[in-house]
């Protein structure tokens, strides 16, 4: 008995292959709010890059030259203690992506270890694990790390440690749910058949599959933990002096010199602002690509 | 139902009793004991007096025995003392939670009104220019730092008005009018954030309800869209807003501890930035737990509220 083949050529059955330029193009026309926040972080993840560059003066020498108004030597002004605005600016960006990056990454990955092996494992191990994780949120989310920061007292790696303890129990939740449905594919099964040990098939067969939900998650806390930062920072909690932390710059000290110069408060929550905006935009956007079940439309 | 409720009543007391070892072990983590802190600003300290207060304070009891000791007074309502104003905690907690509680009502009033129209518009006009407006206005309000909206609000007025906004609190007793002028704007501030999540979580349930056969009967049968979109849908798509709205709480808490600091509001939440600023470490220890308690219940709660709602959901062979 013949087999009917298709007797359509593969290249009409299948969407002609795009240059680079035509999928970006088609990336932006059907997500224009995505692109957007890609815009924004690439802009954050520049400054942060080449802060030596962008930067016109030394972020963190003080001068005489206080509250000097924005203008051609000082592109948007200096604070209360004769530093350049716009320099202290362009570096901060390093602090707010390290500390977003490097917290959303150790809370993700340490609570999604924990949802894998509570997923996996199942029965008591699982109990336990989600009572922890239960614990752990019931606190918002300021409140446990402004604890923990203070606990820990303030700096740099503190601060990182702080934040990502906060994420870990909404990682472990995420990547167990995935974990939970994934564990029932039948290849999961057939592994088993083939006898491959428990640790291989969680690390093998159902890790990889959590991916996706995942990165959605590390994107979407992502602006969540810049955001953390510079409150913690703002309480004098965070990133101690002299780094240039944004929500540092908005501190009481600046608030006390807003009507003389109001550029002290405006462009730090601006850059806040933005960096979160497109991180947001951005998490949305790989929600609604890779994740199309959350899409909620 | 009984059995539900207790069952609920059980969990959340394993989650706060889970909490207070939680906390319990994160204030021992800071370096030294309260003794040293208490004799830092003295910077001499005479041994016999720090044994005293260490006898006092009960550090110098086993960590197991302090930890039930902590919990015993903290379950009678004894919150310890204040080391900076000298008082018994519950004397400095008692005036300032009225402020926090105005502060959280009026915040969560702002992003319930705000929120849940913005939601349901977004939802109904999808694709629209005015969904793309209203998505990125609730998006902003979730990239924008609750302390620096303040702040630029602030600054604004100052700006625009000449107006100086009163740094002073008023109390609702004493001139209702001012008190809630006062209150108004950091509502705003805070409100305005959690509203973003309440308009996401509307519109992406809306958008689902929207799609059910009994909207399309309701369209059918010629019902105007103001009583299909608001009264059919918006009724089957609240319970996951609620739940929201519950776990809000939790948001705002965090919320109003920047925004009471800026607006320089005598709340709860101030207090206990100032009580970590000023290392008071045993009100610390009650602070987040009397905050701990508020958050379970506020989750326990909404879950209770379900059953009333929906009555499709039974619990007690849950």
């Amino acid at each position: 008995m013949a087999i009917r083949t298709l007797d359509v050529p593969l290249h009409d059955a299948l969407p002609e292959a795009h240059g680079w330029g035509r999928a970006l193009g088609l990336f932006i026309r059907k997500n224009p709010l995505g692109a957007a926040g890609a815009l924004l972080a690439i802009l954050l993840i520049v400054a942060a890059i080449f802060a030596d560059v962008l930067a016109t003066h030394n972020p963190i020498r003080t001068s005489s030259r206080v509250l000097v108004a924005p203008g051609s030597e000082f592109w948007l002004g200096t604070d209360n203690l004769g530093r350049d605005l716009w320099s202290r600016l362009v570096y901060g960006s390093r602090i707010s992506l390290l500390v977003g990056i490097a917290s959303t990454l150790l809370g993700a990955v340490a609570g999604g270890l924990v949802g894998l092996v509570s997923g996996y494992m199942g029965g008591k191990t699982d109990l336990v694990a989600q009572r922890l994780m239960d614990i752990m949120q019931a606190l918002p989310i300021l409140v446990l790390a402004l604890v923990m920061a203070a606990a820990l007292g303030p700096s740099l790696t503190n601060t990182i440690i702080a934040i990502s303890v906060v994420i870990a129990p909404r990682a472990a939740r995420v990547v167990r749910a995935s974990v939970l449905a994934i564990r029932e594919f039948v290849y999961v099964e057939s592994a088993r058949a083939l006898g491959a040990r428990h640790a291989r098939i969680a690390l093998r067969h159902v890790l990889p599959n959590t991916f996706g939900p995942f990165v959605v998650l590390v994107t979407a806390q992502l602006g969540g933990a810049i955001l953390a930062e510079a409150a913690l920072s703002f309480l004098g909690l965070g990133i101690p002096e002299p780094y240039p932390s944004w929500g540092r710059m908005l501190s009481i000290a600046a608030a006390e010199y807003a009507r003389k110069a109001p550029w002290l408060v405006i462009y730090p929550g601006l850059a806040i602002s933005f960096a979160v905006f497109g991180t947001n935009l951005l998490g949305d956007a790989l929600r609604d690509t890779l994740d199309p079940r959350l899409r909620g439309n | 139902m009984k059995v539900y409720v207790f069952k609920r009543l059980v969990i959340a007391g394993v989650t706060l009793l889970g909490m207070s070892i939680l906390i319990f072990v994160l204030m021992r983590l800071a370096p030294g004991n309260i003794t040293d802190i208490i004799f830092e600003s003295a910077g001499y300290v005479d041994e016999a007096d720090r044994r005293k207060l260490e006898a006092e304070l009960g550090i110098d009891k086993p960590v197991a025995i302090q930890y039930t000791r902590w919990l015993g007074e903290f379950v009678r309502g004894d919150l310890g003392k204040s080391y900076r104003y000298d008082l018994p905690a519950w004397e400095v907690i008692k005036p300032r939670l009225p402020v926090s509680l105005e502060l959280a009502f009026i915040a969560l009033v702002f992003s319930i009104v705000l929120g849940v129209p913005a939601g349901v518009i977004s939802a109904v006009s999808r694709g629209r220019p005015i969904d793309y407006v209203l998505r990125v206005l609730s998006l902003a309000g979730l990239s924008m730092p609750s302390f620096w909206l303040g702040m630029i609000v602030i600054l604004l007025l100052v700006r625009a008005l000449g107006w100086i906004p009163s740094m002073t609190y008023v109390s609702p007793f004493e001139n209702l009018g001012a008190n809630l002028f006062q209150f108004l704007l950091p509502g705003l501030a805070v409100g305005y954030r959690s509203s973003a999540l309440i308009m996401r979580i509307t519109r992406s349930t809306m958008l689902e309800v929207l799609r059910e056969d009994y909207i399309r009967t309701a369209w059918a049968k010629g019902q105007r869209q103001t009583f299909v979109v608001w009264r059919h849908a918006l009724k089957n798509a609240s319970l996951p807003v609620i739940t929201l709205i519950g776990i809000e709480f939790a948001f705002l808490i965090g919320g109003l501890i920047v925004t009471e600091t800026v607006f320089n509001l005598p709340g709860v939440a101030r207090y206990l930035v100032d009580a970590i600023q000023f290392r008071d470490y045993p009100i610390v220890q009650n602070l987040v737990m009397l905050i701990a308690v508020v958050v379970v219940f506020a989750n326990l709660t909404v879950d209770l509220l379900y059953t009333w709602l929906d009555p499709r959901i039974k619990y007690g062979n849950a």
